[in-house]
């Protein structure tokens, strides 16, 4: 008896070991999420010493380095930002569900297995190799066809993030749509709608809120993206007046400074500052599609 | 039925139908619509970029101000980097995807890690530069390295590594796990010899593609590490390196040798493009046999 | 079967492997293959000149690893203060905030000047114009003079280039041509000399500043497809062109600056024997090859003294 207890016992303790091994391992990424933004928001804080927060938020002019009056405002660059980003969730929303839809619901599943790994194809694409498209490809094609004098413009951000941001939309679509139970496809066909008709007014309603979780994610991936609005919107400081206008994104804006700003200064904590906002702005962003993604889970439960 | 109903149900009808006709058809251009962009794209690199491959171009290091010689630094440097990226993400992914699948009861604290894995995926990657920057190069005092970089890389890998080992995980059949279960093994014993053994082919196969799109980001490395024209290779992981998105980053927008830099840019474009299809290939071809082993 | 070119192929894959294999063992030990190596950071108008003085210099001293990398003058004074770089290129002097950042973080900055560059505004080939004043740049990259018609040209809108704010050309252009008056907020910031240019190339009413070595290819021609304006000091002084290196060397050129290098305190080892070479008549020639300017008497003096 006292033996098969002593085994038991060490057994249970090598199993707890392990087990919190593993445990630790799923809780480093809580402890990752908490420490970007806690180490942010630390480098960050220092720069309000000197920036005023109002300036900060409200005003379009950011020109750190200007012998007149340095200016510390993200207005210009948050609306680049969000304009790039609105430019390229146009194309991309459209395109990605339709996309998507076909891949559920017409193609053969023989077409399907052909057309998935194509579309994953489009995703590994790194980010730099999009923007060198834009400087050498879609810019001067722009370019021609406004009979403008260059192309690096808004207009060639959101191209290419629409690029960028149709595999997500694409394949989180796809599976809210896959996600609708049979029994509503074969109820509307039953009273004689067609598949037409069954996918636009009864399966897409159905996954409404994967597809809208779909346009969220989309949108985070494209409101981050750094090297590709980098090399292809012209980093004009200016206020966005169109999408046929040199922008200056959030994201750009910190990779052009990083590199020459001497640590500990005001500036470098002000990027670390325009990191925070990018980083809160991506988080409320998925965490909302997160949410409605839990909530359509639970009602198809 | 009279013949006015029979016919306006039989107008509907053909309504319809040609609606569905029309309907699919825009479906359909979509699909050609991506997949002609995906074609124009690799067509247009491949077409510009192969005139500047050669084996002195993969093989050699860049000479004369980068316009002669080649980029092999910079495939030596992406390699390394992306070696060090995979003992950070590999492992811990796949620690944290056995803890979630295996081990992990439904609750806040599973909920929790699993927003926040869903969360560092959406990250911009120039905020995991910026971290790196702080963390990494300077408060650790790694300054710009490999090994800055490398952990860098590796925490923005950890979600994609996580998710594909737990889609891994989940492909292997519970009766395996039960039925180890009911011969009295330990829930280790039973991850070990009836869960691991099936899933790892599958974890590898996710950690090539996480580690493929990894190789090909610019952002976390331009702060953390990589440089433009290195006369050596990286002797340490203290020290720098180049890499091949970095290059093609410069060779686009900053080289002086404007004639010759084009060609090198869409060179390098096209090895690093060939590297990542090649990866995302062979993995999705690996996986591909692997579910079929599953239905059979 | 065995001929040169599968000789080869075989040669380049084992090297390919040899080079990896050597590079993974290299990494496990990091003493091995110890070479004294320095870098050099800084300003994108130097960096091609700089890369070719640390060839040939490397050529001529084999043991000897010279890294130079670009990123601005602003990155490779910052890199300087960081402790990140041995020497720093800048195409502008340090601004007192550096200055007084250096001091604060124990770097005393020994500055050199290598060469003279002679900036230049460039346009689109077809431009009609030939001719600026210093105060008609300034205007133009002030963004108040906004149509080409202004200045005698086509009712165009102005298509402003320039540098990014870590640029010494950016900055020693608002110093000087700008009265240190902030840029118009609808430049183009580009991300180095070679972007400029091919934009300007491409775009008809487009406007940009480079430095002189970029003006011309690798046979040493002026390159095609842009047109060197000639600066005028104001209405009444006579026009010239970077090009014309008499101009220049007799200061008659209006927008000319010395191009730095700067050290931690004394340079020492390989990082003095290199300025030395910049210095040297062999150093020099490579300057004016390049498209720069020799540096005067005065300035050679100085450096001389700060190399003590």
């Amino acid at each position: 008896m006292h033996s098969i207890k002593k085994k038991g016992f060490g057994r249970d303790l090598k199993e707890s070991f392990i087990k919190n091994v593993f445990k630790i391992s799923g809780l480093l990424t809580i402890l990752t999420l908490l420490g970007i933004f806690a180490l942010l928001l630390y480098t960050a804080v220092p720069a309000f010493r000197e920036i005023d927060l109002k300036e900060f938020f409200t005003s379009t002019r950011w020109d750190p380095t200007s012998p007149e009056k340095p200016e510390y405002g993200l207005l210009s660059m948050l609306v680049s930002s969000l304009l790039v980003t609105a430019g390229a969730l146009l194309l991309a929303f459209p395109v990605g569900l339709a996309v998507a839809a076909y891949l559920s619901d017409v193609a053969k599943p023989k077409t399907r297995e052909i057309f998935k790994p194509i579309i994953e194809l489009l995703a590994a694409i790194p980010s730099v190799v999009i923007g060198f498209i834009g400087i050498t490809l879609i810019g001067p094609l722009i370019a021609r066809v406004f009979k403008m004098s260059h192309g690096l413009t808004a207009l060639n951000g959101s191209l290419l993030l629409a690029i960028m941001a149709l595999p997500t939309i694409i394949s989180i679509s796809e599976d809210a749509l896959r996600a609708v139970p049979q029994s509503y496809a074969e109820a509307s066909l039953a009273v004689g709608a067609n598949h037409w008709q069954t996918l636009i007014r009864v399966k897409i309603p159905a996954a409404k809120s994967g597809i809208i979780a779909a346009f969220m994610l989309g949108m985070g991936r494209a409101i981050g993206e750094t090297m590709t609005v980098l090399m292809a919107t012209g980093n004009a400081r200016s206020f966005p007046h169109g999408f046929l206008q040199s922008v200056r994104t959030l994201t750009a804006n910190i990779a052009i400074e990083l590199g020459e700003v001497p640590y500990f200064t005001t500036h470098y904590y002000a990027l670390f500052a325009l990191g925070l906002v990018l980083f809160v702005l991506t988080f409320i962003i998925n965490l909302t599609a997160d949410l409605i993604m839990e909530k359509q889970k639970r009602k198809l439960q | 039925m009279s013949r006015s109903i029979k016919k306006s149900k039989k107008n509907k009808l053909e309504k319809s139908a040609l609606a569905q006709l029309i309907g699919f058809f825009f479906l359909r251009l979509a699909i050609y619509a991506v997949l002609f962009v995906l074609i124009y794209f690799l067509y247009d690199i491949g077409s510009k970029g192969y005139k500047s491959i050669s084996w002195e171009f993969l093989t050699e290091a860049p000479r004369k101000g980068m316009t002669q010689g080649g980029i092999l630094p910079a495939i030596v440097g992406t390699f390394l980097v992306t070696m060090i990226t995979a003992i950070v993400a590999v492992p811990l992914g796949m620690a944290a995807a056995v803890y979630l699948n295996e081990y992990a009861r439904a609750g806040r604290l599973t909920r929790l890690i699993r927003l926040s894995i869903r969360n560092l995926a959406g990250v911009p990657s120039i905020v995991y530069g910026l971290f790196g920057v702080i963390l990494f190069v300077n408060i650790l005092k790694f300054g710009t390295s490999v090994l800055s970089a490398g952990l860098t890389l590796g925490l923005l890998t950890l979600p994609w590594t996580i998710t594909a080992s737990e889609e891994a995980l989940k492909s292997v059949p519970d009766t395996y796990r039960e039925g180890a279960l009911a011969l009295g093994a330990t829930k280790w014993q039973m991850i070990k010899t009836n869960v691991l053994p099936y899933s790892i082919p599958g974890m590898l196969t996710g950690a090539v593609l996480g580690l493929a799109r990894a190789a090909g980001e610019t952002a976390p490395i331009m702060f953390t590490g990589a440089a433009f024209y290195l006369p050596y290779l990286p002797r340490s992981l203290k020290d720098q390196f180049m890499a091949l998105p970095y290059h093609l980053y410069i060779m686009a927008t900053q080289h002086h040798a404007i004639d010759k830099a084009r060609g090198i840019a869409y060179g390098t474009a096209l090895v690093l493009i060939v590297f990542i299809v090649l990866f995302n290939l062979g993995a999705i071809i690996i996986r591909a046999r692997l579910r079929n082993k599953w239905r059979n | 079967m065995f001929n040169k070119k599968t000789g080869q192929k075989m040669k380049g894959l084992i090297h390919l492997g040899l080079v990896l294999a050597l590079a993974l063992f290299s990494l496990i030990q990091p003493g091995l293959a110890q070479k004294k190596m320095i870098q050099i950071k800084g300003s994108d108008t130097m960096v091609n000149l700089v890369q070719i003085l640390a060839e040939e210099y490397m050529a001529k001293n084999p043991g000897a690893a010279i890294a130079v990398l670009g990123g601005g003058s602003g990155t490779g004074i910052t890199a300087l203060i960081n402790g990140t770089c041995d020497i720093a290129d800048h195409s502008r002097e340090w601004k007192q905030k550096e200055l007084d950042l250096a001091y604060e973080k124990g770097v005393r900055p020994r500055i050199f000047a290598i060469a003279v560059d002679a900036l230049s505004i460039i346009v689109n080939e077809k431009n009609p114009l030939d001719t600026l004043t210093m105060a008609q740049v300034g205007s133009i990259f002030r963004g108040e003079i906004k149509n080409w018609k202004v200045l005698g040209g086509a009712d165009q809108k102005i298509s402003l280039y320039g540098r990014q704010s870590n640029s010494g050309t950016y900055a020693f252009l608002q110093e000087h041509v700008l009265n240190n008056k902030n840029y118009s907020p609808e430049v183009k910031e580009m991300n180095g000399n070679a972007q400029i240019i091919e934009a300007v190339t491409q775009d008809l009413s487009g406007i940009g500043y480079v430095g002189v070595g970029y003006l011309y290819d690798e046979n040493g021609n002026v390159r095609r497809g842009i047109k060197v304006l000639k600066i005028k000091k104001d209405e009444n002084a006579p026009a010239f062109s970077p090009l014309d290196k008499e101009a220049v060397y007799s200061a008659k050129y209006a927008i000319s600056r010395p191009l730095y290098q700067s050290t931690n305190g004394k340079p020492s080892g390989l990082a003095a024997d290199f300025i030395r070479f910049e210095l040297s008549l062999e150093g020099q020639a490579i300057v004016e090859k390049e498209g720069f300017f020799k540096i005067g008497q005065e300035l050679m003096e100085q450096n001389l003294k700060n190399l003590k």
